[in-house]
């Protein structure tokens, strides 16, 4: 059985202010990766925490094929802030992130999930290190590993990549669209570069003032007009090499 | 906290189980220290006793006199105990409320939860005033109890409220330390000399007021609050990663900071409410924990309760080997000792998160 999650004029009010409102999108399936994107305070992060559960609204959000799991276990998300100030390992934190809800023993099959998950993202190096001395971007591997250790059949991903290096960027988001794929996962994040965008989403959510402008498959949203409309700059959708499309920025529009 | 240096992925597992292992270790050698402090604690008093006495006597041995055997278990073990006991219940409490404060200042004294009690007990010291009609040979207690679970409860209900941030919180325990404290100097000025010598040795914190039936309502506080704290392990642990963070792992946040703040109301309240003011092992004890031992609750809180009882102990012993003969009172020393613990240990470690 597929997870899905679907969103229903989905909204998001702080006491009489309205930071979202009417988000609606198709069936997302398990296997998919959706990108929401958007400009600075658009709402990204509200519609985040509205889908995760950290937020109440109107709209419904519908979520299937969990196969008996309950929501709180198979829907994981990363926020955007990643900051710390606790005494703990970065290898002690994803076993953490994993014992949630369960029995208060550690097993082998723990330590061999945090073990896997340390592998895939390349960073045992730094697992017995504390959490406190990390940068920016180890912080962000790490919160990812706190994250996919759960084994979510829907994740929600905010600006995961935001402190990466170019060459972790391209590797982590390439990692979490073949563990989309292969264990089916349905996958819904915030990225603001557009060209990783490209590579790596199915479906794009374009929102913007707190509303959806766009809502479809990433090579027919992404165009030179919503680089005018939305981001304000000039530009053109050309093929790489490898024939995936990537922007080209000519400049801002100079009013 | 230690942390090995770089490990291969192959052996994360087994290194991660070599560190469970040495935080095993380390409760162990801080019980043992507690326990070799209690038989120094038992052996000091106007008569002093040898480690060997001491032992043979808790044994039950024929070796030692029964005078020996009854000032030690008659007087001076309710003493010890209550050191014991206090210091862990300050402590855990202490360790707790940093934990759903996420504010490293966080403790029963620098709350106002401390200073809250004190006015309580002045009230009855004073003025005779019960804040309950009934159990008037406990009027001292009751009252600071009382006005101890109020000051943690309204800290608690401010902190969530919405934009109130760690440093509001702490500023707020501020304003309550200072308006409690103006509170106890008007009753002190109004209080005639009798009373006011009564309220000034409470509020200095003494263990010589613990008897048996004290010791076993805040041993019984104690063993029912560890192990509800020690069920949440897990999620007070995550706590710590952001509130986000935890709610993001399904836990229930705003519940479980309300749970563990009743919890740590009762915990904190009752010893003060018994032995008066007992300053800085609540704040010292978490941090002595935290800095040996890491924030995984599993073994953060026993590390919490058992340095605080060790803190505590140790403290009872300087307060009757400094001066021969008499017995300081025990507030006095804390501070004295705790502090310049604590100052070097924050000197030497530099891998804190605070």
């Amino acid at each position: 059985m597929v997870a899905t999650l679907q969103l229903n004029q989905v909204g998001v009010r702080y006491g009489k202010l309205e930071v979202l409102s009417g988000i609606t999108t198709p069936v997302m399936k398990g296997g998919e990766v959706t990108a929401v994107i958007g400009p600075n305070a658009a709402g990204k992060s509200s519609l985040f925490r509205r889908i995760a559960g950290l937020l109440g609204g109107p709209g419904d959000i519908a979520i299937g094929g969990l196969a008996g799991r309950s929501a709180s276990r198979a829907v994981c998300y990363m926020p955007q802030d990643t900051s710390v100030n606790t005494v703990l390992t970065v290898y002690e934190s994803i076993l953490l992130a994993r014992k949630q809800g369960g029995e208060h023993r550690v097993s082998d099959g723990d330590l061999e999930a945090v073990d896997e998950v340390l592998a895939a993202l390349r960073i045992e190096p730094i697992a017995f290190r504390g959490l406190c001395e990390l940068s920016g971007g180890q912080r962000q591997l790490v919160s990812l590993a706190q994250t996919l250790v759960r084994q979510p059949k829907i994740l929600l991903l905010d600006e995961p990549t935001s402190a990466l290096d170019l060459h972790r960027q391209v590797e982590v988001l390439a990692l979490i669209r073949a563990l989309a794929r292969k264990h089916e996962i349905c996958v819904v994040l915030a990225v603001h570069d557009l060209n990783q965008v490209l590579r790596v989403a199915d479906r794009v959510l374009v929102i913007d003032a707190g509303t959806m402008v766009k809502c479809g498959p990433a090579e027919a949203v992404i165009t030179p007009d919503l680089l005018r409309d939305i981001y304000k700059v000039d530009g053109r959708i050309e093929r790489c090499s490898r024939l995936c499309a990537q922007v080209i920025i000519d400049g801002p529009i100079v009013h | 906290m230690t942390h090995a240096a770089s490990v291969p992925a192959q052996t994360g597992r087994g290194v991660y189980r070599a560190l469970v292992q040495r935080k095993k270790l380390l409760l162990l050698a801080l019980a043992a220290v507690l326990i070799l402090s209690v038989i120094a604690d038992l052996g000091l008093g106007p008569a002093r006793y040898g480690m060997r006495e001491v032992v043979l006597a808790l044994a039950g041995s024929s070796e030692v006199s029964h005078q020996v055997s009854v000032v030690i278990w008659d007087i001076r073990m309710p003493v010890a105990l209550m050191a014991v006991v206090v210091g862990a219940a300050l402590s855990a409490a202490g360790a707790q409320m940093q934990t759903i404060l996420n504010n490293p200042l966080a403790s029963p004294f620098t709350l106002g939860i401390s200073a809250a009690a004190s006015f309580g007990a002045s009230l009855a010291l004073v003025f005779g005033v019960g804040l309950l009609p009934f159990a008037i040979e406990y009027v001292v207690s009751i009252n600071a109890l009382l006005m101890a679970m109020g000051a943690a409860l309204f800290i608690h209900l401010m902190s969530q409220r919405r934009g109130v941030t760690v440093e509001t919180i702490v500023l707020l325990g501020i304003t309550l330390v200072f308006t409690f404290n103006a509170l106890l100097a008007l009753v002190q000025f109004l209080a005639s000399e009798q009373a006011l010598a009564a309220v000034v040795f409470w509020t200095m914190g003494s263990l010589t007021r613990a008897t048996w039936p004290k010791l076993a309502i805040t041993t019984a506080i104690l063993a029912v609050a560890l192990p509800l704290f020690f069920r949440r392990a897990w999620a007070l642990t995550a706590l710590r990663l952001g509130e986000d963070k935890a709610a993001s792992f399904g836990v229930n946040v705003r519940w479980l900071r309300l749970e563990t703040m009743l919890i740590v109301s009762v915990l904190a309240a009752v010893p003060v409410a018994f032995v008066g003011t007992i300053g800085f092992v609540g704040l010292v004890g978490p941090h002595i924990a935290r800095m040996m031992i890491g924030e995984d609750q599993r073994f953060f809180l026993p590390a919490s309760a058992l340095s605080g009882a060790a803190m505590l102990s140790l403290t009872s012993v300087i307060s009757k080997s400094l001066i021969p003969g008499s017995i300081i009172p025990i507030g006095i020393i804390t501070a004295l000792v705790g502090v310049p613990f604590l100052f070097s240990l924050i000197m030497t470690n530099r891998r804190q998160a605070w």
